[in-house]
């Protein structure tokens, strides 16, 4: 074990790489998913190993090929990474035993084993970036996951996913072009691609009289935010998120753009903080404002959709505007609640997601007027659909409230009314479409055509249990979630202007 | 079909040569221009052209799709595997000074080894997307 230890960062991206090219060289579906259950099983306890040192002893440093940094490419795993990779593994590892019976049924049966191919290369990509303390090498597992991501939507059955995959391809790759510009100039000022290395050369010397700076910070901002689909630049996601297979749906809307909004945070706090005074830049008012467009306008539009999976894509979209309006706020409270609120949407929108998949598995449709009563049908899917339904709308009890609370509180740090009332409203239109789909669900009488629905397998359940449970956990329990994140935030702010 | 008679003895002319320069690409890679990138692309044109010149089925006879869809792992599995030789042998990932007695030597078998892992998965994908493409019609 004392061995393994230190190698702990590399393991985390090499184990799912080389899972992914023996899934693609098994070439059988069974195989392939053994593999991936395997790696996606392993992951989670990598993570933990690391987030358990950071905490007791600080950043873990690993230099790749025992170049030392800023030479060489560094991995950097401190409290924040080691939070994100924890949640980003344990959402993988929790949801892949659903994987094998709902990609059964929605994925053609040869193309099954380059499925986890492609899953196994997303997840690698997803750690990486997490992992990699080099600014040009999450270019590169920005790449991997994205380039992933596009074959895994495009697996959709409905011919409409290849479009929706072409969508996203076009929008993901000019946000990737965009974000290699803003690391290029970043390159031009600094000579360095190491992150620590860019932020400790960039100092305060250079605020007042760099706009190559300024020009780095709006390019990565914009590139970075068309990943994370931040308000207006959502476009590609709620057709990337209808037509893709259920599965990958819950996979990506719980890590993928969780991820990208790591990127921001990390670039935001670790890097352009550092050298940039944010307050003379209007660069944290524009992400308010666009995050507050987020929770409005993307809520409004889910209530009138037709499609379970559209409205959930939807809300994702206005769950984003929670998560960077705490970016926005950028203090100790505000800051915190948008990382609390990363892990508990990453768990309700996996657990909503899930459930789609499982009525689709039993019904093979999501259109909310063929759903009507399919509640009494499969009371168990329903009941931790249910019970995510409430995070989402952020009841007390559930996760979501606590996201809420803390995001309040930083709006209130800073003197501001507006937002509360706005944070508040916003949860009433996620009330209205909440509602919506619940009063379909359980109060209208089952139609002939879902007769013979019922619960799903044991285990597609399971997963969508444990999520369920977990949205009501954390509601309760705020050590891990809010306790860990405000050790982050700590870190993260102490080091800007 | 029948295939120009030309062409065919022409490519089979030069078939050997383009493949020969392909291997200089590579292994030059190490003194200037050059390596797995380009010489991939080189070695798959050989493929390529002998399918425009002689036909698909020679060239599925010569270079068989279950073959060519392994190598693009199969290079992957190289390069990672590299780097896990270092990790066994008690060094960082892809640290190569410990593959040989000597590090300069451990450094010139990585890059070596790196790139003739390049080089497979690069030929094989170049091959699959050009099979993937001309089998669409038929």
């Amino acid at each position: 074990m004392n061995a393994v230890w230190p190698h702990l960062p590399i393991l985390q991206v090499v184990v799912p790489l080389i899972g992914a090219v023996l899934a693609g060289f098994l070439r059988r579906a069974g195989p392939a998913f053994a593999v991936a259950l395997a790696v996606s099983w392993l992951m989670p306890l990598i993570a933990g190993a690391m987030l358990w040192q950071v905490l007791a002893s600080g950043p873990i440093s690993y230099h790749i090929g025992s170049w030392p940094p800023p030479w060489g490419i560094e991995y950097r795993v401190d409290v924040l990474g080691g939070f994100m990779l924890l949640l980003v593994s344990t959402v993988g590892a929790v949801i892949m035993p659903f994987a094998r019976r709902s990609v059964a049924f929605e994925v053609e049966d040869g193309q099954q084993a380059w499925f986890y191919c492609m899953y196994l290369l997303c997840l690698t990509g997803l750690l990486g970036i997490v992992t990699t303390g080099d600014a040009f090498n999450a270019f590169v597992f920005l790449e991997v996951s994205s380039l992933s991501t596009y074959v895994l939507v495009a697996l959709g059955r409905d011919r409409r996913a290849l479009l929706a995959a072409f969508q996203y391809l076009i929008m993901g790759t000019i946000g990737a072009t965009f974000y290699i510009i803003g690391v290029g100039l970043l390159y031009l000022l600094t000579g360095s691609l190491n992150m620590a290395d860019i932020a400790a050369r960039l100092g305060p010397e250079w605020a007042g009289h760099s706009r190559a700076i300024v020009a780095a910070l709006a390019f990565i901002t914009v590139g970075v935010s068309l990943k994370l689909a931040l308000f207006p630049l959502h476009a590609w996601l709620p057709n990337a998120y209808a037509y893709a297979p259920s599965w990958v749906t819950a996979f990506l809307s719980a890590t993928a753009t969780k991820v990208a909004i790591y990127l921001l945070v990390r670039f935001f706090f670790s890097i352009f903080g550092v050298a940039i005074d944010f307050r003379e830049l209007p660069v944290t008012d524009i992400v308010i404002a666009l995050s507050i467009a987020a929770m409005f306008v993307a809520s409004v539009i889910a209530v009138f959709q037709t499609d379970l999976k559209r409205m959930l894509a939807y809300s994702s979209v206005a769950q984003i505007g929670y998560i960077t309006l705490g970016i926005g706020l950028a203090n100790q409270a505000g800051l915190t609640g948008g990382l609390v609120h990363i892990v508990n949407h990453a768990l309700m929108k996996a657990a909503l997601f899930l459930a789609a998949g499982a009525i689709f598995f039993r019904i093979g449709t999501v259109r909310l007027s063929d759903l009507a009563g399919i509640g009494r049908k499969m009371p168990l899917t329903m009941t931790a659909f249910t019970v995510a339904c409430f995070g989402l709308v952020g009841t007390p009890g559930t996760s979501g409230f606590i996201s809420k609370w803390f995001l309040v509180l930083g709006a209130l740090d800073k003197g501001w009314w507006v937002p509360v009332f706005l944070i508040v409203g916003s949860s009433l239109i996620a009330l209205v479409y909440v509602g919506r789909v619940l009063e379909v669900v359980w109060l209208r009488e089952p139609s002939a055509a879902i007769a013979n629905a019922s619960d799903p397998p044991l285990s597609m359940l399971l997963p969508l249990v444990v999520l369920a449970a977990a949205t009501i956990y954390f509601g309760l329990d705020t050590q891990w979630t809010a306790g860990i994140a405000g050790t982050a935030v700590k870190n993260l702010l102490g080091g800007l202007r | 079909m029948s295939y120009d008679l030309v062409l065919r003895v022409g490519t089979k002319l030069i078939l050997p040569f383009i493949l020969l320069f392909a291997l200089y690409v590579q292994f030059h890679g190490d003194y200037g221009p050059g390596g797995g990138f380009q010489a991939g692309v080189i070695a798959a044109s050989t493929v390529i052209l002998l399918a425009i010149t002689c036909g698909l089925d020679l060239a599925h006879r010569i270079a068989p799709q279950a073959v060519v869809q392994s190598m693009v792992p199969l290079g992957v599995l190289i390069y990672a595997g590299t780097g896990v030789a270092g990790l066994l042998l008690g060094k960082n990932y892809l640290d190569y000074s410990v593959l040989a007695h000597d590090p300069a030597h451990g450094h010139e078998l990585g890059i070596f080894l790196v790139e003739a892992g390049v080089l497979i998965t690069v030929a094989g994908t170049m091959t699959s997307l050009f099979y993937a493409f001309v089998e669409r019609g038929r």
